[in-house]
């Protein structure tokens, strides 16, 4: 295939006036129907990455291909070939939106007369309908993010960026917009490009995770090899009695090294999450009675912390 | 007492800086009027050929016109800034101190009216370069500098007027076209007893502003002209003691503790 | 054919709301006409200053030179929408959109030209209904509204250079007021004739003087430098084209 739906950055550098690089020389490689999350704190460069891949801001250095056509020389093919929802939902107060979607199927020069079918079917799609012919300046947050998200598929893209979609959405919103994207990427084969500051969405949602930091990939691969390569495991076993607490370790010790615990007893399990059976097993097979057991999966903010020395969890939107 | 008067005048002068740090609110009343002063004494000079025309020196005859748009700034400047604190939460965070509301309408007023000082003190500055020399000599400028004051103080209240019951600044822009319209169908441009289309002498005749031209025109062109002096004086009181009188009943509302 | 889609949609979107918006229309409409009343009724006066010899009367006078202010206001106020859709990011949404960006330039373009077509029609009645004489002929009329038009176009592209280049509200006054100056500075109330000292100099080079000088020639029926007014304002045109899309590769660049 020519145009593949891929995204391919080449150390993309964008330096700005008196400024940091915001961006230092990112490579990124998105496959064909992939869900790629970019996640990052405040001003890490995920949504001056977007910008660039998105022909909105051109990069300082670098090269950048969209859709199988460059940022640069091929814009217009580019634009043709993405949706994008960007961070502002930018809409006009005045106009409804059916009306927004008309004006946006006009501007991607759709033919005059599917415009109103095509308009009405993602309405419906993004729950819209109801709205549809009311003025966006009374819509709520989450009715914008969705028609924000109807308008960047009007054109039947390829390829899909959404800079932090779901931020500011209460949970039955963003559960939603959840939905809808993996739907896109499975049903449709559209590559998504997603920005966020969620570690639960990239989680949930991204095939594959890019973390940001400074400007620089510094880590990228798949949630649960992101996750393995820093670390097993835990497994935490509260006994029931104090008196417990020496037999329960003794079980541990097997399984592992024995990590502090503020409430029971924890060990990381150096065979992964298959070790869990086993210490289950040993534990009854022992006699001993556990008032509580849970297994602690690494977390993206471990994988985080482990790459950056700082927490992801409670930083603001970029 | 101390306390009434250290509120009035740190709010005057907030309202003076808020204005001085926004050159777009500081230059423009200064620069507009000079400008369109300019383009109609230039367009507009072949006037004073006209049989009738009270001066021979179209500058001097227009030279009211900023004064009487200064009242224009004062209305746009004293509402803007209070409807922007009602706006913002500035003016139900004063509500909860133990501020009285005169001194808030006071503090406001005073610092318009300075500006409106400074503007009036610069037109005639321009003036005195280009060659007008007030008929009424330096008593005459101290009274222009009163009836600038006067304007300021008088029109000013009619803005926070607006403000205070509207709360909204783009109420108080919505003032701009009216007044515009007043100057305008005035005898801004040409004496009343030279406008040849009828309906719009009288218009000029009906419209207030009228008054304030010719008073600040006899000032400039003729001299002591008592009943150009009354009409304008009275005028302007009327005016101010409507616009007091309005904001000073609204402001109880508005700052309901 | 995809640029002509873009113009086209970014002009629906910007007359959609400007005939939807009563705080609009109703300002477009007021303020020529109010200028028209103000000058053709408060100055009529001058007519009978010596040496003014316009056969066809001061409200024809005026409503020439009312006309082609509506026509560059026309373009300005279209500037200041275009420099909000900067500041509220919906400009970003275009820029996304439209595949060949210059379509935009041109959408909000044929916006502003529509948008005057409606205040011209509307003033042209007023003026017929206030009895303003016209001594042209059958070509005469669309020639002037013709000369307005390309205003028109030199004002909104060079509105839209401005607007683009600062992407804010800021940018209104720095828009205006050259559009102002240039308009006033032209013989507004007198022939230029009956100009004298600084501000005749300045009328002789103004570009508009050609323009609003053959204007009121189209109307009186003995038409004046037709060709240094037309070229002129299209020289204008094109000029501010060429700023217009300077601005919006700015804007590219800026993000």
């Amino acid at each position: 295939m020519d145009h593949p739906n891929t995204i391919e950055a080449e150390k993309l550098v964008r330096e700005f006036k008196k400024g940091p690089r915001a961006v230092d020389g990112i490579d990124l490689h998105v496959d064909a129907g992939e869900i790629y999350g970019f996640l990052g704190p405040n001003g890490a460069g995920k949504s001056t990455t977007v910008l660039m891949l998105t022909t909105l801001l051109p990069p300082t250095a670098g090269a950048a291909r969209v859709g199988g056509y460059d940022v640069v020389r091929e814009g217009p093919q580019v634009r043709a070939n993405i949706g994008a929802a960007l961070q502002e939902a930018a809409l006009d107060p005045l106009l409804t939106g059916r009306e927004h979607l008309r004006l946006q199927a006009a501007l991607q020069a759709l033919p005059r007369e599917e415009r109103g079918p095509r308009a009405a079917e993602l309405l419906d799609r993004v729950g819209l309908t109801e709205a549809a012919d009311r003025k966006v300046r009374g819509y709520s947050g989450g009715m914008k993010r969705r028609l924000d998200l109807a308008m960047a598929l009007v054109h039947r893209p390829r390829i899909l960026f959404l800079d932090e979609p779901t931020t500011g959405l209460d949970v039955q919103s963003r559960t939603a917009l959840w939905d809808e994207v993996g739907r896109l990427a499975r049903e449709d084969g559209v590559t998504v490009f997603l920005t966020t500051q969620y570690l639960e969405e990239a989680d949930v949602l991204a095939d594959r995770v890019g973390i940001i930091d400074h400007g620089r990939i510094v880590a990228e691969g798949t949630p649960d090899a992101l996750k393995a390569e820093i670390g097993r495991p835990t497994v935490e076993v509260i006994p029931l009695g104090e008196d417990g607490r020496g037999p329960v370790a003794a079980v541990l010790e097997r399984f592992g090294t024995l990590v502090p615990s503020s409430r029971g007893i924890a060990v990381r399990l150096e065979g992964g999450e298959a070790g869990l059976a086993e210490v289950v097993r040993a534990l009854d097979a022992a006699g001993v009675h556990v008032a509580q057991l849970e297994l602690h999966s690494p977390s993206l903010d471990d994988v985080f912390l482990a790459k950056t020395g700082r927490s992801l969890e409670g930083h603001g939107a970029e | 007492m101390r306390t009434t008067v250290d509120q009035v005048a740190l709010l005057a002068r907030r309202s003076v800086l808020r204005t001085w740090r926004n050159p777009a609110a500081t230059i423009f009343p200064l620069v507009f009027p000079m400008l369109l002063l300019a383009v109609n004494s230039g367009g507009l000079r072949a006037e004073t050929h006209l049989p009738g025309f009270p001066t021979k020196s179209f500058v001097a005859f227009a030279l009211a016109v900023p004064f009487i748009q200064g009242a224009l700034f004062a209305t746009m400047n004293a509402g803007t800034d209070l409807a922007r604190d009602i706006e913002s939460g500035f003016m139900s965070r004063l509500s909860l101190t133990p501020l009285r509301g005169a001194a808030l309408l006071a503090g406001q007023l005073g610092g318009v009216i300075a500006l409106g000082l400074v503007q009036a003190c610069f037109y005639l500055a321009v003036g005195f370069v280009v060659g007008v020399r007030p008929a009424a000599g330096v008593g005459g400028v101290a009274v222009l500098l009163v009836f600038a004051a006067l304007i300021a103080l008088a029109f000013g209240s009619l803005g926070a007027t607006i403000a205070i019951r509207t709360g909204s600044t783009e109420s108080v822009q919505s003032l701009f076209p009216v007044f515009f319209v007043f100057l305008f169908i005035s005898s801004m441009n040409i004496p009343r007893n030279l406008i040849s289309t009828r309906w719009f002498r009288d218009a000029a005749t009906a419209n207030p502003v009228s008054y304030l031209l010719e008073c600040v025109r006899s000032l400039i062109i003729t001299g002591w002209n008592g009943e150009a002096l009354g009409l304008g004086f009275g005028i302007l009181a009327v005016i101010g003691v409507a616009g007091l009188s309005s904001a000073a009943a609204a402001l109880p509302r508005r700052l309901a503790r | 054919m995809r640029n002509l889609s873009v113009a086209r949609a970014v002009a629906w979107r910007t007359l959609h709301n400007v005939f939807t918006n009563p705080g609009l229309v109703i300002p477009q409409l007021a303020f020529p006409l109010f200028f028209f009343t103000a000058f053709a009724g408060g100055l009529s006066h001058i007519h009978d200053v010596r040496g003014f010899a316009y056969p066809e009367g001061y409200t024809a006078f005026q409503f020439v030179f009312v006309l082609l202010q509506s026509a560059a206001f026309g373009g300005v106020f279209t500037g200041f929408g275009i420099a909000r859709d900067f500041e509220t990011g919906f400009a970003r949404r275009l820029l996304l959109a439209a595949p060949h960006r210059t379509g935009i330039v041109s959408g909000y373009a044929l916006a502003a030209l529509c948008r005057w077509l409606v205040t011209a029609a509307f003033l042209t009645c007023v003026a017929f209904a206030v009895g303003m004489k016209v001594g042209g002929h059958g070509v005469d009329l669309p020639a002037l509204y013709l000369l307005a038009a390309l205003v028109n176009a030199a004002a909104i592209l060079w509105a839209c250079g401005v607007a683009m280049r600062l992407r804010s509200m800021q940018a209104g006054p720095i828009m205006q007021m050259p559009v102002f100056l240039v308009l006033f500075f032209a013989p507004v109330y007198v022939p230029l004739g009956l100009l004298t000292g600084w501000i005749h100099a300045v009328a002789l080079v103004n570009p508009l003087t050609r323009v609003l000088e053959a204007g009121r020639g189209f109307v009186a029926g003995s038409p004046t430098e037709v060709a240094a007014a037309y070229g002129a304002a299209a020289g204008l045109a094109v000029l501010f084209s060429l700023w217009a899309v300077r601005g919006l590769r700015k804007a590219e660049a800026a993000g």
